[in-house]
């Protein structure tokens, strides 16, 4: 009987073992085709950018280059261009994410309050994410044009701002860049949030009510504490984005009177002053930037990709 | 649940209570307000494009909220315009086969991820979603210069080929989560009648992660249509610029005669099918957007 037991458990063990290896050239098989697109379209060719930053490509002559180490680091690190570039797309992105933050909380909490009017509310903030970035560009650019734009005619009545040309002066042209990101994304970060609102259990507000809390304190003590990962998440997919603008920048103004960001100038180097190499260094250098703070999401996030990981 | 944001906005609490009658239409009033408001910050920006785009002539240069003589003449000449009409076919061929192709090979690498024991599966995903944080500018200028030199530059494939690495992470993650929630014991039950593993795949998981192949695939959609800077750095030409680059470069090539009612025109033609997507497939977008966010 015993030894029936153990033969029994050999075989069962045999078998699993035979089906991990068959179960492991499986996964190989099924990822090898995403792999092998981000392998090629991703990872080589942040390499290859490394490698481009450090050479000097002609603009006259095709296919003549030569290596040139640092120097485009020099050239970026010793240009006003590139420290604007920096100033701009950090003072975009604090301004625009804190604002985003903000408005997109109050927005979660009317919708969460809100009974009847949810399902259509829900759809209505949509709208603006639904928008392709370069039509938000356009339509904040139609807002706040001279004479077309209904921003400058009522503001101007009300004594705000008057005779300021909005895109055309530093300062404005950033205000309006913000606030075209801030339409578009505030309703994704409510979105974010509302589905954090939604897992925070009814009863821990009734107990806070019967000791006699008031709204503000239930606020204060319970919502926000439980819904600090949700926000944190939201805001660092935020700050990620805010930190490559590019299409804002390139419709609203070209990049000029202030709004000039890392991916606009890295981009405008490569295709319009065909400067391969400078580009490239420009480029690794926002990318730089960019992982830095994604390392940070990393870490925020890694529980979650942890659990996804996990067998079940 | 407490109306408790309301409640927050609404006047000093003790206060409040004391005049408890008044209460009981502040809160419903500012509550539909706050709706109100809401409404009008989501909408009108979308509605004043409209309303430019619908202005000729003279008209775009006063600022009526309606216009005083709407006329759908934008729309006819950029219907017109052969640029427009490419880009509008060309968008609709890129963003048509990354979809596809995002689902096929995403399916495949999420099944993976969900079902299958193998080592290092989290240093995989981790490496898999990085990508997607990656900014589009760290790729352009060696896949710009790679193109050049391969003949891939201004081409479908040229734009196709980085998108598709784009869009996989978040399609596998989406897919992934959508997996895992399928109980495992229904493809058990298949492997033991006899099934293969791609038949299980095929037959049972498939058919029952329909809801989330839909939102990734809308997710993968919307990003192709919507990318600019790849298409504006990868492509020059009709024969493969896609619609974001078109209305862009309406704006960009007359520095002072702007023509912006066509260009509101255009752009209200290539939101419109993103905007009815929204309105029909509400539920699973939003499920695609927290999916990742929720847990925490």
């Amino acid at each position: 009987m015993e030894a029936a037991t153990a033969r029994l458990g050999r075989r069962k063990a045999r078998k699993r073992k035979s089906y991990g290896s068959e179960e492991r050239r499986l996964a190989a098989l099924l990822l090898s085709p995403a792999m092998i697109v981000i392998a090629l379209v991703a990872a080589y060719p942040i390499g290859y950018a490394v490698w481009l930053s450090l050479t000097e490509y002609s603009v006259r002559v095709p296919g003549k280059w030569r290596f040139a180490g640092f120097d485009n680091y020099t050239k970026a690190f010793g240009s006003t261009e590139f420290w604007d570039a920096v100033k701009n797309t950090f003072i975009f992105t604090g301004l625009s994410v804190t604002l985003e933050l903000v408005i997109g909380l109050g927005m979660a909490l009317a919708m969460h309050a809100a009974f009847k009017g949810r399902g259509l509310l829900r759809t209505v903030v949509l709208v603006p994410w639904a928008v392709l970035t370069v039509v938000s560009a356009i339509t904040w650019r139609t807002l706040f044009e001279p004479n077309l734009g209904l921003a400058p005619t009522v503001l101007g009545k009300l004594g705000i701002a008057e005779n300021v040309v909005w895109l055309g002066q530093s300062g404005y042209a950033m205000a309006v860049m913000v606030l075209a990101d801030v339409w578009k994304t505030a309703p994704f970060m409510a979105l974010l949030l509302l589905a954090g609102l939604q897992v925070i259990p009814d009863d821990v507000y009734d107990a806070a009510k019967v000791d006699g809390a008031t709204a503000w304190q239930r606020f204060r003590r319970i919502t926000l504490p439980l819904l600090v990962p949700a926000i944190l998440v939201a805001l660092i997919f935020r700050t990620l984005d805010a930190l490559r603008i590019f299409d804002l920048p390139f419709v609203l103004t070209g990049g000029t009177n202030g709004t000039s960001t890392l991916s606009l100038i890295a981009q405008q180097e490569l295709t319009t002053n065909n400067l391969i190499g400078y580009g490239s260094a420009l480029s690794v250098l926002t990318f730089v930037i960019v992982m830095a703070v994604s390392f940070i999401y990393i870490r925020t996030v890694g529980g979650n990709i942890r659990s996804l990981a996990e067998d079940n | 649940m407490e109306a408790h944001a309301m409640e927050r906005v609404a006047a000093e609490p003790r206060a409040a209570e004391r005049r408890a009658p008044r209460r009981k239409w502040v809160r419903p009033v500012l509550m539909w307000l706050v709706v109100v408001a809401i409404i009008i910050f989501c909408l009108f920006p979308f509605y004043w494009l409209i309303n430019v785009s619908l202005k000729t002539g003279p008209d775009l240069a006063q600022s009526d909220l309606f216009p005083p003589s709407p006329t759908l003449d934008n729309y006819d000449s950029i219907f017109k315009n052969g640029d427009f009409t490419s880009a509008l076919r060309n968008s609709v061929i890129v963003t048509t086969i990354t979809t596809a192709l995002a689902l096929i090979v995403g399916s495949f690498a999420a099944y993976a991820l969900a079902r299958l024991r193998f080592p290092h599966k989290f240093l995989l995903l981790a490496v898999i979603l990085s990508i997607s944080t990656f900014p589009a500018i760290a790729i352009a200028a060696p896949i710009f210069k790679l193109w050049t030199d391969i003949g891939f530059y201004d081409t479908y494939i040229g734009l196709i080929l980085p998108y598709l690495t784009f869009a996989l992470p978040l399609a596998i993650y989406i897919l992934t989560s959508f997996f895992k929630e399928i109980p495992k014991s229904l493809e058990e039950a298949a492997l033991v009648d006899g099934a293969t593993y791609f038949q299980a795949f095929r037959k049972v998981v498939l058919p029952l992660a329909a809801p989330g192949l839909v939102t990734a695939g809308l997710l993968t959609a919307f990003f192709v249509w919507n990318e600019f800077l790849l298409a504006q750095t990868l492509t020059s030409s009709p024969k493969a610029f896609t619609v974001p680059v078109a209305v862009a470069n309406f704006t960009g090539s007359q520095k002072f005669e702007i023509p912006l009612g066509t260009i509101s025109a255009a752009s209200v033609v290539i939101t419109i099918p993103l905007v009815a997507a929204v309105i029909i497939f509400q539920k699973r977008i939003v499920a695609g957007m927290t999916a990742g966010a929720v847990k925490g």
